[in-house]
């Protein structure tokens, strides 16, 4: 039952991220770049990591999916569509993909999965992510959870000071 | 009596269908397909239902009758409109951009699918119980607002592009709201969990348990809420006076109905959630120290408090709309970001200060 929904979502996955970059209008690709990505929090279900598939969910489709999708409304038209690609760059374009793909399964080939099947045996819930995020102790991540945030308050202050209109 | 605890009458149905199929992935499936249908039914007719009451409300409000004419009390006229809209034509724009166009409802309504699946209508009464329950209903449910982009956008239409960019502008802020304000009662419960949610509320509801901190989360949540929904007074998406319909102007027939069930149906979640979070979901009325009482509030059935607490909070949240005049968008978004967000993010703060002090009933 698994490997069968395995499979299907692997199969969502692919086709539509091969749609999302062939598409030659701009918010058909955002929108095949959205279902890669809920897809994506479907496997994370499938895999029963409930926190990061509602994480992928909540930052990927429902936030950046939406920015991305916010500026292409602001900017483009119905009507607008790509050039084609002229074939040169296509065929370079191809083989570079292909090359990718093959160092990556290559690496995939030969790294020793069953050496990890023993280590990893408590699914994760949510109150120990939460111990996690602000323990300094032993597997703590407090340091690099409180620099994000500063980095992220720094980001909205200087959002805030670009959309400010300057008082004249 | 089933009515009482569902896990009973689920679980006779696992065993049964064991029997005859066996443990594996057929009885899954079987399985999987009944949950399915039951939503689906279960979908339709509260649509129905929902949009009955709204014109009945509406009317009340207005001191009118509303549909009469359809059966008794105009009950079958909800029907009547929906056969209606089944039979129309679904209109073929030129200058759309045919798959968004075609592909935008079915996110909207996904988005409202998979978001009712959390809720908790009794004990057993639920398909998706995860640990980050009320995490994953804000996961999902902020989905919706992209089939309202698309929708907005693939139409080629002035007036559904800027409905879609208010709807847009409004989904994402209040979002904000409504996840800080279902954070205080978190803080308040120690878990994300709906059914644990429910548990916690046995002897007395969230809402009282928590008093002033969580009262004032209460009524922030309605607003939010309500403005997520985008119904009346926030419900400039679709202004009818200025922008026609905002983005479904151009939808026509059942993809307008799809629409159109979307939002009675989010705001049915919305009301739930308020329900299960803060009124205590299925849980009976209960008031610590009174024993009689409390027995004789446990008769009534567990599905029924939860249907009478939801339908409540959706009669105010209708209320509100044949109330209020409706916002301009820069009240609205000085509403959320001036007003509502620093109320909510003090609110926590006073929240974690009862919590630790153990000031909480």
């Amino acid at each position: 039952m698994n490997v069968i929904f395995f499979y299907i979502i692997a199969a969502a996955i692919l086709g539509f991220s091969i749609l999302s970059v062939t598409s030659r209008k701009i918010l058909r690709a955002a929108t095949f770049l959205l279902f890669v990505l809920i897809s994506t929090a479907a496997l994370y279900f499938l895999l029963q990591v409930h926190f990061l598939a509602a994480v992928q969910l909540m930052v990927y489709a429902g936030g950046i999916a939406v920015l991305i999708i916010f500026s292409i409304l602001l900017t483009s038209n119905v009507d607008f569509t790509f050039e084609k690609i002229d074939w040169k760059k296509q065929v370079f374009s191809g083989l570079l993909a292909l090359g990718g793909a093959a160092i990556t399964i290559l690496t995939l080939l030969q790294f020793n999965f069953n050496s990890l099947v023993t280590k990893q045996t408590v699914t994760p819930d949510i109150r120990s992510f939460g111990r996690a995020f602000l323990s300094y102790g032993d597997g703590g991540f407090v340091l690099p959870f409180e620099v994000i945030t500063v980095l992220l308050l720094a980001a909205m202050v200087a959002a805030i000071m670009v959309a400010k209109k300057s008082k004249q | 009596m089933f009515l009482y605890d569902f896990t009973q009458l689920t679980s006779s149905i696992h065993s049964s269908l064991v029997e005859s199929f066996g443990e594996g992935a057929l009885t899954t499936t079987i399985e999987l397909a009944i949950a399915g249908v039951a939503y689906l039914i279960f979908f339709a007719v509260l649509g129905l239902f929902l949009v009955y009451l709204e014109r009945k409300v509406c009317a009340f409000i207005q001191n009118r009758l509303g549909p009469m004419r359809v059966g008794p009390w105009g009950l079958l006229q909800t029907i009547a409109d929906f056969i209606k809209l089944l039979m129309k034509e679904l209109i073929y724009i030129k200058s759309a951009d045919q798959f968004l166009f075609n592909v935008a409802p079915f996110i909207v309504i996904t988005a409202s699918f998979l978001a009712i699946g959390a809720i908790p209508f009794d004990k057993g009464l639920q398909v998706l119980d995860f640990d980050i329950g009320v995490f994953y209903v804000a996961a999902v449910s902020s989905l919706g607002v992209l089939g309202v982009l698309l929708a907005g956008w693939a139409s080629n239409n002035k007036y559904s592009l800027i409905g879609a960019m208010r709807s847009g502008a409004q989904i994402v802020s209040y979002e904000l709201s409504v996840g800080l304000s279902l954070m205080t009662i978190i803080v308040l419960a120690g878990t994300m969990q709906f059914s644990e949610l429910v548990a916690g509320q046995a002897d007395l509801w969230f809402i009282f348990k928590g008093h002033i901190p969580a009262m004032i989360a209460f009524v922030i949540f309605l607003i939010a809420g309500t403005a997520e929904t985008n119904r009346g007074p926030f419900d400039l998406a679709e202004a009818e006076s200025e922008l026609t319909a905002g983005f479904h102007t151009e939808y026509s027939g059942i993809k307008f109905a799809l629409f159109f069930l979307a939002e009675y149906i989010n705001m049915f979640i919305v009301a739930s959630i308020a329900t299960t979070v803060f009124l205590g979901g299925w849980m009976p009325l209960h008031i610590p120290g009174l024993d009689g009482f409390n027995h004789v509030m446990d008769f009534i059935p567990p599905v029924l408090w939860f249907f009478m607490k939801a339908f409540t909070v959706v009669f105010i949240m209708m209320w509100f709309k044949w109330t209020f005049p409706r916002l301009r968008i820069d009240q609205l978004l000085t509403l959320e970001w001036k007003y509502l967000l620093p109320l909510n993010l003090i609110n926590i703060v006073i929240m974690t200060i009862v919590v630790l002090l153990g000031w909480h009933l």
